[in-house]
């Protein structure tokens, strides 16, 4: 069991960028080619601004 | 008279067949020549927990009933020459979705607003081909008030057993033209219900192409959860753009009419086995080429007549077998021509096939079918 | 997405076509969500929709769903509704479906206050056929089919539904996901016609002609928008120009069409007793 905060299905994500915009802490960031990935798990605050607002059900955040 | 003689109009006959039949829903629209339906169906159908609603178009009284149908029940929509059109797109929807309805159409006048109250039958190509995308339609075609309700009945049943939009062709004539009826009681009249899926939701597929060639049907609301799609689909009833698959369920839907033509094509002979002429008519037409065979045959003419009940599809083989035996094919038709296109398809290597036409708003009388007969003989 | 919402979706169907960006999935999302939080049977329940990009979002939900004509969407979930008023309808349709080529069903399905949620996806252009013009598409704006600034004026698609008779009516954002599911959950609670207006993006078609920034700058742009019509009460009117109002806009109940007929039958059987 993984004790990261999010579960990210990254096969899913089309690189829209609106997590990494969208996260007050930076926790997430673009890869090269602008997909997700959770750079600083540390920095979540598990706030779900991301889950909510992924248009492609990409972020699964663990409560 | 019979005490349960009556003499009532072919819309009458149309709209009762209709709940004989199990109609329990309808959706339409004023329109001349055939609202006295519409008038009908909203009387009757709450008394028997149906439900009638006047749309706010023909459109959407065409998708009104494609939605009630998904929920299981019977459905009916009656209408005329420009509502007719207006429905076109969803009667397309209904053949490539294959959700049983039936279409009323009586005919008038046209084209555009025309002779609303003038008899026509020129949406005999319109019921063939007026949604665009090739596809099978099943098309019957009343010539009396009697009948009107029998074939509403067999369009009702047809619809349901093949899956199938299936319009009923009256024209003003035959709608408005009041005859003595005895109509038969419900316990005399087989009501066909479309087959329902016995399978488990998961294992559930809505366009299975089975030996049948007609898959099963879900009721919404009965668990199965299944999609509904106006998109080419695969068996599952979900969007495909496969070829295959396309062709796969295309073939599938041309070859179930195939399949069951014995079924689905109705006809009707009258003194045909030793006649050198032969009428063919339909509708309110056939009544006069009745009545011209009479003629004719007191005048030593061998006349005959074969009434196609099945328009669409056309009921041709036994058509060409007749075709083979008479000398001339006459067809006569309100409009410039329209069944006569596919008689003389059938007919032309058998013998000579004319036409006799007329489209001013009178319909076609006997003498003037006499008339063209000795012409040509 | 969390397993108990993963229930109602087709999770196989996945990842939907919307493009990069695209706030309809979301909005579908936000569906989904208020459907969890309401307490309706799933197998009592379809959603409807008509022709255009939001009308795919149907495809991915796990219900009985009807993906019909253009426009027409209204038309079949009358049927639908009426037919069998036990079942939960809904309805996602666009701003061009719904109101444009569907306009007529819309105000009239409004007035007869027939039981259905409507949400409209409204991303303001045309999306599946290359980003032209609709009815909700703000005057001046670029698209492929105003390239000098669309010389149109566009609907306030909430006025229009009061107008014509809707019980209830609430604006959402893809922004304010959560205003937006309590929106369509009271829209379910609503017995009538319920429109809800999701505020939509597309970055691809409308966007990028309209130089609105990438799918996250118009997030932001909804965000800075929209006021909260509970806020904008307390706000003098010059601080409400150029913005849009989110909330509950409209909530007056009254009879519903298919509970009407079902008391017209009643009366009749009654009667022929």
């Amino acid at each position: 069991m993984s004790s990261l905060p999010l579960d990210i299905n990254y096969k899913y994500c089309k690189a829209c960028g609106i997590c990494y915009d969208l996260c007050p802490k930076k926790a997430v960031s673009g890869d090269d080619q602008g997909k997700i990935v959770l750079r600083n798990p540390q920095l979540c605050v598990k706030c779900g601004i991301c889950e909510s607002h992924c248009p492609d059900y990409v972020i699964f955040l663990r409560r | 008279m019979s005490p349960k003689a009556r003499l009532i109009q072919g819309n009458r006959a149309c709209a009762e067949g209709a709940i004989a039949a199990g109609v329990r829903f309808f959706a339409g629209y004023p329109i001349t020549p055939s609202t006295e339906i519409a008038e009908i169906m909203s009387e009757e159908l709450p008394k028997l927990s149906g439900k009638f609603i006047q749309m706010e178009d023909e459109i959407a009284s065409m998708s009104c009933i494609i939605g009630a149908s998904l929920t299981g029940k019977k459905v009916l929509t009656a209408s005329s020459g420009p509502g007719i059109s207006l429905k076109q797109e969803a009667i397309g929807y209904a053949c490539m979705t294959e959700t049983p309805c039936v279409i009323v159409n009586v005919q008038r006048l046209g084209p555009s607003t025309g002779g609303p109250t003038s008899s026509a039958q020129g949406d005999i190509m319109q019921a063939r081909w007026g949604t665009h995308g090739d596809h099978p339609i099943i098309a019957l075609c009343p010539s009396s008030v009697y009948e009107c309700f029998t074939l509403t009945i067999t369009a009702v049943n047809f619809a349901e057993k093949y899956r199938t939009p299936v319009y009923v062709m009256l024209d003003e004539i035959v709608g408005h033209m009041r005859e003595k009826v005895v109509l038969p009681d419900a316990d005399e009249i087989e009501v066909i219900d479309r087959k329902r899926p016995t399978c488990p939701p998961e294992e559930y597929k809505p366009y299975q192409i089975g030996e049948s060639l007609i898959p099963a049907m879900a009721d919404y609301g009965t668990g199965y959860k299944w999609h509904v799609t106006g998109l080419f689909h695969d068996e599952t009833g979900f969007p495909s753009g496969n070829p295959q698959v396309i062709d796969a369920q295309f073939k599938r839907l041309m070859a179930k009419f195939k399949k069951y033509e014995d079924e689905i094509l109705l006809w009707e002979e009258t003194e045909t086995k030793d006649a050198e002429i032969l009428l063919v008519a339909y509708g309110s037409t056939a009544r006069s080429a009745l009545e011209a065979v009479n003629i004719l045959r007191t005048e030593g003419i061998k006349a005959g007549l074969f009434r196609p009940i099945t328009i669409w599809p056309f009921p041709e083989k036994v058509l060409k077998t007749l075709a083979g035996k008479v000398k001339k094919i006459i067809v006569p038709e309100m409009n410039y021509g329209q069944l006569f296109l596919e008689v003389e398809r059938v007919c032309k290597d058998k013998t000579q096939v004319s036409g006799l036409f007329k489209v001013d708003s009178l319909p076609i009388a006997p003498d003037e079918i006499t008339a063209k007969v000795r012409e040509v003989l | 997405m969390r397993p108990e919402l993963q229930k109602l979706f087709r999770m196989e169907k996945l990842p939907h076509i919307w493009c990069p960006g695209c706030g309809h999935g979301i909005i579908t999302r936000a569906i989904g969500e208020a459907i969890a939080e309401s307490d309706i049977n799933l197998d009592k329940t379809v959603i409807v929709s008509g022709i255009g990009c939001s009308s795919r979002a149907p495809g991915y939900m796990n219900f009985d769903t009807l993906h019909t004509l253009h426009g027409r969407a209204l038309a079949f979930a009358t049927g639908v509704k009426l037919a069998n008023p036990e079942l939960n309808v809904f309805v996602i349709t666009g701003d061009g479906d719904a109101t444009a080529i569907g306009g007529n069903h819309f105000i009239h399905a409004a007035r007869r206050n027939i039981d259905l949620n409507v949400i409209l996806f409204n991303n303001n252009i045309y999306g599946m056929t290359g980003g032209q013009y609709s009815p909700l598409t703000p005057t001046g704006k670029m698209a492929s089919t105003s390239p000098y600034g669309n010389p149109e004026n566009n609907f306030d698609i909430p006025a229009l539904a009061i107008a014509a008779g809707a019980s209830y009516v609430a604006r959402g954002t893809a922004f304010h996901d959560k205003l937006l599911i309590e929106c369509i959950k009271e829209g379910i609670k609503n017995k009538g016609f319920s429109l809800i207006e999701a505020m939509s993006m597309c970055p691809t078609s409308y966007g990028r002609r309209n130089k609105m920034g990438n799918a996250a700058d118009m997030l932001n742009d909804l965000k800075r928008i929209a006021v909260n019509i509970n806020v904008a009460k307390k706000l003098p009117p010059e601080k409400l120009e150029g913005k849009f109002l989110i909330g509950k806009l409209h909530h007056k109940p009254y009879p519903e069409f298919t509970q009407e007929y079902d008391k017209l039958i009643l009366k009749l059987q009654k009667g022929a007793e």
